[in-house]
Order: C-alpha cells, then sequence, then structure tokens
C-alpha cells in the first residue's frame, strides 16, 4: 500500500515537473520562449520583421544616439564608429564597427539589447534596423537608402569579418 | 530542596568575574579601569548580522567616472588577510547597473538544443543536489595597466579585477543531463538579467567540465554585485563569462558572436589580427606584502606575502626573488590548495635597509611557467590590452618606500 502511494506521488509530480531524475522545473511553452528569447545568430536566425534605412537612422541618431558617441558617429566620451581594418595596427589602433566589428548582427543585437544606455529596449525593432543602417552608411558599407531588414542584414560581410583568429595559448615563453 | 544545591549560576558567575578582571588587567583600554579594579561598562549586544570593526577601512577603489553603472571596482588585494575575498570586497564589472531582483520572482529558461526545454525557479535549482567549490573570478583586462611601463602605484589598482571566494551552486553539467542535450548542440548562450542582457557563448565542452549555476557566496546568498540571485561561474575562465544575474541558457550548433565576443574583449596583435575566445586565464602571481604604495618601516624580519592562481589548475610553485629576478627562493605555499583558485605564499625574508626589487613568479600543475612581460609581448605586442598574466615587481627604497617601477 505504502508503495502504491508512493509510486502515485512521483506519478503525479512527473506529469508537471520536467526532469526525469528530480522532478523539477516546469516545461517551457513556446510564449515562455517568444517572450524571453531575443538572441540573434551571426547567420540572421532570431532576426525579427521589420526594416530601416540610413536616412531614417540618421534622425533617430541625432535624438538618441549623439549625446555620448558624437556627432556622425566620431566618437565623445563613447567610441567612434568610423574606420577602416588597415587602422588596426600601429600605436593606437582604431577599433570601430568599420575597422574591427566582423557581423552586421553583432551590432543589431547589441543595440537592440543595451542601447541606448540609459533605456535600453526602448527602441523598436525598426528603429534598430534604421541605427544599424546609419552605422553602416557612416562606413560606406551601404547606401543611404538601402532597406536593411532580416534578409538583407545578415547577407553584409563587415571588412574586419577575417580579422579574427583562435586562441593558441600558451604562446609564451 | 532548592537552597541544599549550590546554584552553578553564581559559581559560574564568580569564575567568569575573576577571569574578567584577568582579562582587564591584561588588555587595559579605555572601557576598563585595569590597576584600581573599578567597574567597567557593558560592551554591545548582539545582532542579526555583524558589521565591521570602525576602525577597519579597507575598501574596493572606485574610480571617478560619468557612468556608475558601467564602469568597475578593484579588490582591495594589498591588504588582502587571507586566500578568500570577502563577499564585500569582490571586485565589480557592471554593464548597465546591478539590478534588483525578488528571487521568488527570478526563473532560468534553459532551451534551444535540448529535448526538454524548462524553466526554474530558485526554488528547483536549490532543491537539485549541490556543490561548493573555491574558485577565482578574474577580468580578463586585470593587469593591463601594466603592458607598456609599470604604471599603477598599488597592487590594488594594478591586479584588483581578481577576487576569490566559495561558490555553492548546482553543476550546470547535471542540470543539462536532465534535460537531454540534442546531438548537434555545441555552444551555449548564458544571458543576465541585467539591463542590457549582457550575453556570451560559451563551448558546451567547457561548461559540461565544470560550469556552475552558483546561489551562493562565502557560505550566504550572493551579493546584489555578484549576481544574485543566480550567477554562471565558469572557473578559471575570465570574468565576462561569469554571467551575473543570470535567466537564460540557450543551446546552440555555433557561437553568436556578441558584443563582448568580438568587439571588446578580443585580443588585438601586433600585425591588425585578433584572437577571439580567449577565455582562460593564465597562471598569475602577485606579492600583495610588501607592495606599491606600503612602507618598511623597521629593518629586519618581513614577512614577503602574496596571492597566486592559475585557470589550467593548481598552483604548484611560486618562486620570490629580492634581487630583481638574479636569484629565486621557493615561497611555502599554503594549503588547502583549490584548483583554479587564490593560492597564499610566504617568504620570511631579513631587510638590512637597502634597496631592493621582488619579483615572485607562479608555475601552476601543467607546468606552465607566468612569464616576464618582456616574454609576453615580445609574442603579443603592445595592443593586445587583455591576458596580461606577467610577472609583477615591486621595488623597495632605502627609505623603506615601495613602489612599482
Amino acid at each position: 500500500m505504502y508503495k502504491v502511494i508512493l509510486l502515485s506521488a512521483v506519478c503525479s509530480f512527473s506529469l508537471l515537473a520536467q526532469s526525469p531524475t528530480y522532478h523539477v522545473g516546469r516545461a517551457a511553452t513556446a510564449d515562455d520562449i517568444a517572450r524571453r528569447d531575443i538572441s540573434i545568430a551571426p547567420d540572421g536566425k532570431g532576426l525579427p520583421v521589420g526594416e530601416g534605412t540610413a536616412a531614417e537612422g540618421a534622425v533617430i541618431y541625432e535624438s538618441r544616439c549623439r549625446e555620448c558617441h558624437g556627432p556622425e558617429g566620431e566618437g565623445a566620451d563613447e567610441a567612434g564608429f568610423i574606420g577602416k581594418p588597415s587602422e588596426l595596427v600601429g600605436d593606437s589602433p582604431n577599433k570601430t564597427v568599420g575597422s574591427y566589428w566582423p557581423y552586421a548582427t553583432t551590432l543589431w543585437d547589441y543595440i537592440n539589447r543595451a542601447m541606448p544606455f540609459d533605456r535600453p529596449g526602448e527602441l523598436s525593432e525598426d528603429q534598430v534596423y534604421a541605427v544599424v543602417a546609419y552605422l553602416l552608411h557612416l562606413n560606406r558599407i551601404v547606401g543611404e537608402n538601402d532597406k536593411l531588414n532580416a534578409e538583407t542584414l545578415p547577407a553584409i560581410k563587415m571588412p574586419n569579418r577575417d580579422g579574427f583568429i583562435s586562441d593558441p595559448r600558451p604562446d609564451a615563453p | 530542596m532548592s537552597d541544599e544545591k549550590p546554584d552553578p549560576r553564581s559559581s559560574r558567575r564568580r569564575f567568569m568575574a575573576l577571569a574578567g578582571l584577568g582579562l582587564a588587567a591584561c588588555q587595559g583600554g579605555p572601557e576598563g579601569p585595569v590597576a584600581d579594579g573599578g567597574p567597567r561598562r557593558l560592551g554591545g549586544t548582539i545582532s542579526p548580522y555583524s558589521e565591521r570593526s570602525k576602525y577597519e577601512t579597507s575598501a574596493r577603489f572606485m574610480p571617478a567616472v560619468k557612468t556608475p553603472e558601467e564602469a568597475s571596482s578593484r579588490t582591495p588585494l594589498h591588504e588582502a588577510q587571507g586566500a578568500i575575498t570577502p563577499a564585500s570586497l569582490h571586485f565589480e564589472r557592471h554593464h548597465s547597473g546591478i539590478p534588483d531582483i525578488d528571487p521568488a520572482d527570478h526563473e532560468l529558461l534553459v532551451h534551444g538544443l535540448i529535448d526538454r526545454p524548462t524553466v526554474f525557479t530558485m526554488k528547483d535549482l536549490k532543491r537539485l543536489p549541490s556543490v561548493s567549490v573555491t574558485r577565482f573570478i578574474e577580468c580578463s583586462g586585470n593587469g593591463s595597466t601594466e603592458w607598456k611601463l609599470p604604471s599603477a602605484p598599488t597592487a590594488q589598482l594594478s591586479h584588483g579585477l581578481a577576487s576569490c571566494s566559495e561558490w555553492t551552486g548546482v553543476p550546470l553539467r547535471l542540470v543539462l543531463e536532465e534535460l537531454g542535450m540534442k546531438p548537434e548542440a555545441r555552444w551555449i548562450i548564458a544571458e543576465g538579467a541585467d539591463a542590457c542582457r549582457m550575453a556570451r557563448s560559451l563551448p558546451l565542452e567547457k561548461v559540461m567540465d565544470d560550469a556552475l549555476l552558483a546561489y551562493a557566496q562565502n557560505g550566504e546568498a550572493l551579493r546584489p554585485a555578484q549576481g544574485y540571485p543566480l550567477r554562471l561561474l565558469s572557473p578559471g575562465w575570465e570574468g565576462n563569462v561569469n554571467v551575473k544575474w543570470l535567466h537564460i541558457l540557450k543551446l546552440t550548433d555555433q557561437p553568436y558572436m556578441t558584443r563582448d565576443e568580438t568587439s571588446k574583449y578580443t585580443d588585438l596583435m601586433a600585425d591588425g589580427k585578433a584572437r577571439q575566445f580567449t577565455f582562460l586565464m593564465d597562471a598569475k602571481s602577485l606579492i600583495t606584502s610588501p607592495s606599491g604604495g606600503q612602507t618598511l618601516d623597521d629593518l629586519g624580519f618581513v614577512e614577503i606575502r602574496g596571492l597566486a592562481w592559475s585557470g589550467r589548475g593548481l598552483i604548484e610553485r611560486v618562486e620570490v626573488s629580492i634581487d630583481d629576478g638574479e636569484t629565486w627562493a621557493d615561497a611555502e605555499l599554503e594549503g588547502p590548495r583549490h584548483p583554479k583558485a587564490f593560492t597564499r605564499f610566504k617568504l620570511p625574508w631579513n631587510w638590512d635597509g637597502s634597496a631592493a626589487t621582488l619579483i615572485s613568479r607562479a608555475t601552476d600543475e601543467t607546468g606552465y611557467v607566468q612569464p616576464s612581460v618582456d616574454e609576453l609581448t615580445a609574442v603579443r605586442g603592445l595592443q593586445s590590452n587583455y591576458h596580461n598574466n606577467s610577472q609583477k615587481s615591486w621595488t623597495i627604497g632605502a627609505d623603506g618606500s615601495v613602489s612599482n617601477v
């Protein structure tokens, strides 16, 4: 009798709980995942519907980005955005979106999750596409009226895409 | 009946009064008249949570910055009294402030390439089998002031982005095996619940080896500044992948190339190429006393003290030089040694009042020897910024002052 009760108790837990050994946690629903997951893969997986152009992005940049990043992406208290991979050598390398960032998807993902600094998450999907387009246009990577969206953004090959190598350590002495 | 028995309390009270007199006679002090044996004032009461003595002032270094939500504070390693860093002095590196999270509302979503996507409450996680481990956490930028010339005046400023704690939580391997990984899963994306939802990609191999879902530090709940109520502990790997306020884990077939693993924590070489996914923190040692900014007041006995650690495992040996690297002596290593944790070392020394340059170098259990800064820059150039684990020297002047030269 005791065994039966114990067994039925375990079974009823199993219906609710996800983990087979310890019977804790609940099954994540599609809604749980859709509401929380904002990650964007370098192949564009996860990019939402929406689009924007550099011309639209310039307006948003003026009101929400310029204060920290300077006029036309030149940099101020925070980093500027303009540069070329050839500027990564020498005594003061210029690490920017144009010179250093290997994936345009990273720019979308980071602005979407972390910017503007004082109100991250404030920008709409269209606005994020537009600001990304503006920063890429400052680097002559896209045209002023090119539409960036879930198809066109991951197709961009950033100038420093091939600028990264794997970790060879231990490397010294 | 009762008055036939001696009152045990009264005899105990007499004993304590005598002992107290003896103690007062030994210690003296403003609260206790000593020679005349007069009355003494009572001390403080019991309390629910202790503060340190008002005479102690050791504190994290706070930089003067415009945005203290996006900044780092440094552990006072020059005043370290042991291998464990108090949680209150553990270094901080935040990207968009410390969130205020009610653990009753906090959930961990595990999804992606997994058979049973699951939401865990904190109560769920605390029911699972638990472990406690002593491990350091170090920002990969620790020591970045020392690439070109020794420039930070103190050990706190040069090396204070490292701390060591006992962490308690659930091995992540246990959780992932419970939920069943898809065969194509290779990476895991860990995301925090801070305002910027900071995210990093980690190879699944690492998290299956020794990552921990940590909810406690040094015997109590994590501090908010250390990720309360849940952080990822990635032992021996750069601080940034020990994601605080952890709320999402996603199993994937590829790294997601987040900002912090592309434009930020990558190491630029002299040829313009950058090393990526440089997770490991190599062996390092630091003389904490005497160190920059301190002064030797007296000739004679000095215990040279320091800390050593390696992301590859145990510290096997620490050598100390008092003559700028001409000769070396083995320091005593204090046990118990834990892998990927601070290990204290000590060497007795007799200071004769002449100028001296002190250096330490660590060797870990893999045989890796901590290099000099010249050996590192010969390979990496001067712009790699992160992962400077080179030997650190302090120079003692004839006046006893210690400086970073």
